[in-house]
């Protein structure tokens, strides 16, 4: 296969010095409904072959379809979402064309009259500003099976002695979001582009609509690029990239084709329409089918579905339920919690700040909500694969388990370690913090008396460090309260170690 | 007990079945063997199911005896158009590439027929996915009117209405798309109901074109219809186009049987010239016996209608070329690997499964279909076609503001001899001009026997056509209609069609 080696490309610069990029992005999510878009059949990914099906998305010959109503609620949200008009009246149509994993050889979509159109996303890029990107439509369709052809060397049909197919994917709801073409990006259409399906695919999540795992195909992005002449106003002939399946992957693709394409024209040829796959590992794009723009699909209206009208009372009522939009919360969190920009990403990449969230009404300190949920927590959630808030659901840590440790140490029950050792416990289902901290001892010593004791039993045994310090070293005293800290067994204050090493040394 | 099961009706079966003066098992016996006597010269049947008709009519009978209450119509069989999904039993729509397929599941109708305790005998011929006018476009061959056996029993469900009307059967399922019941019944003496579109689910009815289906009735009597009728109509939730509204009071319409004070509007577009004389001159009887029953004449004009049949062969086509896409050899029914290719792609074995699977009129169809959807020929043809749709139904508005109900001779004329429009397509279609406008209307109509046409002493029928969900006029029309004719004749119609025994001897 061709995949190892690309084409001819310009270097990124070089192409961007003669051409300004135009870019169309089509994303298709799949919607976390619980029941197919037409039938009663489970969504569960990953479930057997063939075991999530009936005689409807099987599409067996007399049977008819019915809108899941969850489903078009969904679209309507995600209209709402993206700034869109919500259509007042719009229909299904048939896209007619055969395929071995299509079960009716027609796809149930909507062609002229999308359920919302005409709406915009801003997106924010790594400079801090804001490109508006506007959408030209999101509408309702279903996926297709899914084909796997056995018996060849690449996994693809030709070659193959046979193919079966697997119909539980087929009828799954899908969305698809389609953007105006983008312009006026220049160097930044990659970033955009990255930018744009990155915080699409926050939003949708904020909105819970879709789980948009792109590594699961749950959300994948089509890329459409051409070129123009530098400030020219006519579009040149573009490419569509399917099935782009990562945030990185589009950002790359899209660099990937401008280079491609600007070779291409300023090598005097010309581009050809047509499909392109992505090849994740060389980072290229190869041909796939010849697509013009006269293909087709004999679009006509679905007679087997009423049409859909949401009444505009509905419409309101489903945008009363949006979330606050992904890119606000950040900053007003961040805001309210003080962190750094470091912190913030932190705490967003890791999916803790609907935790963070709620510890922080509960009572704790961001600063502890922080340290606890990204801690040993994480580590363990990802060993077991899993994100920390479903792993601390599944233990039963919640919440109030940070903001009792955290009262632990502020009112001087435990120290730093001990409050780790406290929180181990937790994890390891020993019960509360406090519970772990009385069945394990876990408790500072506040005789000063013992402690002080102890300080000068070290500090004996100690004459060389202890002149150091008296010297004005005043570093060499950590050395000293990890000696004080081993005499009482760990149960001392170390702060109140220091600060009494330090005054018998003069260094106060 | 005197009386000839096989002649019985669907009412006097249910009567005899309620008293307990027969069982569903010597009902259905009878039938059986009056099928084993005389279907092999009518052909009405693909597959006739005994054991399990016969199972169903003892579960009805156990049920029975044990008090349990039942449906009026449980124990009465009933044969059932191979075109709705019978779970465990073969379901072809008359055609090669279904062969062998047997569905995992029951169209609601033929559910609600089994949940009313109604033995399903079989599944009746038909033409090939419903299309045609003399089921001779079945790929198993053609059914035979039972008053001359060289004569088509009517299309698409001839199997439907030569069942009916040779006694194997007191009811059969339709559907009609374009006038699949309404004509079958017209040219076998038999009465056939087309509900309004939406009242009857088409889920588990094999699409031919899906905005003008719609499942019904066919019967000896207009009362039998309603019978049946108001067993398998309603609002069903898995057919998103099935209306969410009471079923029309048809019985107690038919029981009524009254037209006193009932304008009956005659469409001029659809009588007279084109008609043929003696089915005309029945027409124009029965119009009299109407107004004898105390109905009041109108004349009405539907100019659209002359459009009709042009819109119908381009909707009809556009949406049966994507219905019958599924048909393409990967998941059920016939699979044709091509000729001399090594290894043949999964286009070129559904190219080669749908060449040899489909017959010609299915083939000239979704050639048709398929041009008429194309881009650059869907404003001219599909969407011009959908204007013309709103006009007739607004015809169709307009004259129900003068008249209750419309009437017309359901056919042009009497059965025609097999073979003599095989090979003319257009005049074939035309056989279905004064049902048609119904379907693309979505609006009810009944066609009942107004008697035999002088020039070949063969039944003509006469078309009720009401407005949409009005369904229970068309009985009370029908049936008051019905009960002066059998008066006239001294007795029911088919009482004068030949003794198929004797042919079949």
């Amino acid at each position: 296969m061709s995949t190892t080696t690309g084409e001819r490309t310009l270097s990124f610069d070089e192409a961007l010095a003669t051409f300004d990029p135009v870019m169309g992005l089509e994303v298709h999510v799949e919607l976390g409904t619980n029941t197919k878009m037409f039938c009663g059949c489970p969504t569960e990914f990953g479930a057997e072959p063939n075991t999530q099906v009936c005689p409807v998305c099987l599409g067996l010959p007399g049977a008819l379809p019915v809108v899941n109503a969850v489903a078009v609620e969904s679209a309507i949200r995600i209209g709402l979402a993206l700034n869109c008009s919500i259509a007042e009246w719009c229909r299904f149509a048939r896209k007619n064309y055969f395929y071995p994993d299509m079960p009716k050889n027609f796809q149930t979509s909507q062609y002229d009259e999308p359920i919302a159109f005409d709406g915009h996303l801003d997106v924010e890029l790594e400079d801090g500003s804001t490109f508006r990107v506007e959408i030209e439509r999101a509408h309702m369709e279903e996926d297709t099976g899914k084909s796997l052809h056995v018996g060849g060397a690449t996994g693809r049909i030709h070659g193959a002695t046979h193919s079966l197919v697997d119909y539980n994917r087929a009828g799954i709801p899908l969305i698809e979001i389609v953007t105006k073409p983008i312009v006026a990006t220049r160097e930044k259409a990659p970033e955009v582009a990255k930018a744009y399906v990155a915080t699409l695919r926050d939003l949708l999540k904020a909105m819970d609509v879709s789980d948009v795992k792109m590594e699961q195909g749950s959300m994948r992005c089509d890329v459409n690029l051409s070129l123009m002449p530098r400030d020219g106003d006519t579009f040149g002939t573009r490419t569509e990239t399917k099935n782009v399946n990562s945030l990185r992957s589009v950002e790359r693709a899209v660099r990937y084709e401008i280079g491609r394409h600007a070779a291409v024209l300023t090598d005097g040829g010309s581009i050809t329409q047509e499909t392109r796959h992505w090849h994740e590992d060389t980072g290229i794009t190869t041909s796939g089918r010849i697509k013009s723009d006269a293909e087709d699909y004999r679009y006509f209206p679905e007679p087997d579905l009423v049409p859909v009208a949401p009444s505009r009372e509905t419409v309101e009522a489903l945008r009363a339920t949006l979330p606050e939009p992904p890119a606000e919360r950040r900053r007003r969190l961040q805001t309210a919690w003080g962190y750094s920009d470091l912190e913030m990403r932190d705490v967003l990449n890791a999916g803790l700040v609907g935790l963070v969230e709620e510890t922080v009404a509960a009572g704790a300190s961001p600063a502890a909500a922080r340290k606890w949920w990204s801690g040993e927590i994480a580590r363990r959630a990802n060993t077991e694969g899993e994100d920390v808030p479903a792993y601390a659901a599944r233990l039963g840590v919640t919440p109030a388990h940070v903001v009792e440790l955290e009262g632990l140490v502020t009112s001087g029950r435990l120290n730093d370690s001990m409050a780790r050792q406290a929180w181990e416990g937790v994890l390891d289902g020993e019960g509360t913090p406090t519970a772990v901290a009385d069945a394990r001892g876990l408790e500072l010593v506040q005789d000063t008396g013992a402690l002080e004791a102890a300080v000068d039993a070290v500090i004996a045994a100690n004459p060389d460090v202890a002149a150091k310090i008296r010297d004005g070293k005043v570093q060499a005293v950590g050395a000293l309260i990890g000696q004080v800290m081993r005499e009482m067994k760990g149960q001392a204050d170390a702060g109140a170690a220091r600060a009494i090493i330090l005054e018998r040394l003069g260094q106060a | 007990m005197t009386t000839d099961l096989t002649r019985a009706t669907a009412a006097e079966l249910a009567d005899l079945l309620g008293a307990g003066s027969v069982s569903s098992r010597e009902v259905t016996r009878a039938l059986l063997d009056r099928t084993t006597a005389v279907d092999g010269v009518v052909r009405s049947y693909l597959h006739v199911d005994e054991d399990g008709a016969l199972a169903a009519a003892d579960d009805v009978d156990r049920r029975r005896a044990a008090g349990e209450g039942l449906h009026a119509l449980a124990g009465v069989p009933i044969a059932v158009k191979d075109v709705m999904a019978t779970r465990g039993l073969p379901t072809t729509c008359g055609s090669r590439i279904l062969e062998g397929w047997v569905p995992p599941y029951d169209a609601t109708v033929v559910r609600r027929l089994r949940e009313a305790g109604m033995p399903i005998l079989g599944k009746t011929n038909m033409d090939e996915f419903a299309m045609g006018s003399s089921t001779e476009h079945s790929a198993f061959g053609p059914s035979h009117n039972p008053w001359d056996l060289d004569r088509i029993p009517g299309g698409s469900g001839g199997g439907s209405s030569s069942v009916v009307a040779s006694f194997q059967a007191p009811l059969a399922i339709g559907t009609d798309t374009g006038g699949s019941i309404r004509q079958p019944a017209a040219v076998t003496g038999t009465v056939g109901t087309k509900p309004t579109y939406g009242g009857v689910s088409r889920y588990g009815l094999v699409a031919l074109a899906s905005s003008l289906d719609q499942a019904g009735p066919c019967s000896r009597t207009v009362l039998d219809s309603a019978l049946l009728h108001e067993v398998i109509a309603g609002h069903d939730p898995m057919d998103s186009t099935s209306v969410d509204a009471p079923v029309p009071a048809v019985v107690e319409a038919a029981r009524r049987a009254d037209v006193s004070g009932m304008r009956i509007g005659i469409v001029r577009e659809l009588t007279g010239e084109g008609f043929q004389p003696g089915v005309q001159a029945r027409f124009d009887e029965a119009v009299q016996h109407l107004v004898d029953a105390g109905a009041e004449v109108v004349e009405v004009s539907c100019p659209s209608f002359t459009y009709a049949l042009a819109a119908y062969y381009l909707i009809l086509p556009s949406e049966a070329s994507s219905n019958l896409a599924k048909f393409d050899a990967m998941r059920y029914g016939m699979r044709v690997t091509p000729d001399g290719v090594d290894a043949p792609s999964a286009e070129q074995v559904m190219a080669a499964t749908r060449d040899a699977g489909f017959g010609d009129e299915v083939k000239r169809r979704i050639i048709l279909g398929t041009y008429a959807l194309s881009s650059g020929y869907y404003d001219a043809y599909y969407g011009s076609a959908q204007k013309v749709r709103r006009l007739i139904a607004n015809d169709f508005a307009a004259a129900f503001e003068t008249a209750d109900v419309l009437v017309t001779p359901t056919a042009p004329t009497t059965a025609f001899r097999l073979g003599d429009k095989l090979d003319d397509p257009m005049s074939m279609y035309l056989n279905d001009i004064a049902t048609i406008p119904a379907n693309l209307a979505g609006i009810p109509g009944l066609s009942l026997p107004s008697g035999l046409a002088d020039e070949d002493g063969l039944p003509a029928g006469f078309q009720v056509l009401a407005p949409a969900m009005v369904d229970d006029r068309l009985y009370s029309v029908g049936a008051a209609l019905e009960a002066r004719l059998a008066a006239a004749w001294g007795g029911p119609l088919l009482d004068r069609a030949p003794d198929l025994t004797e042919v079949s001897r």
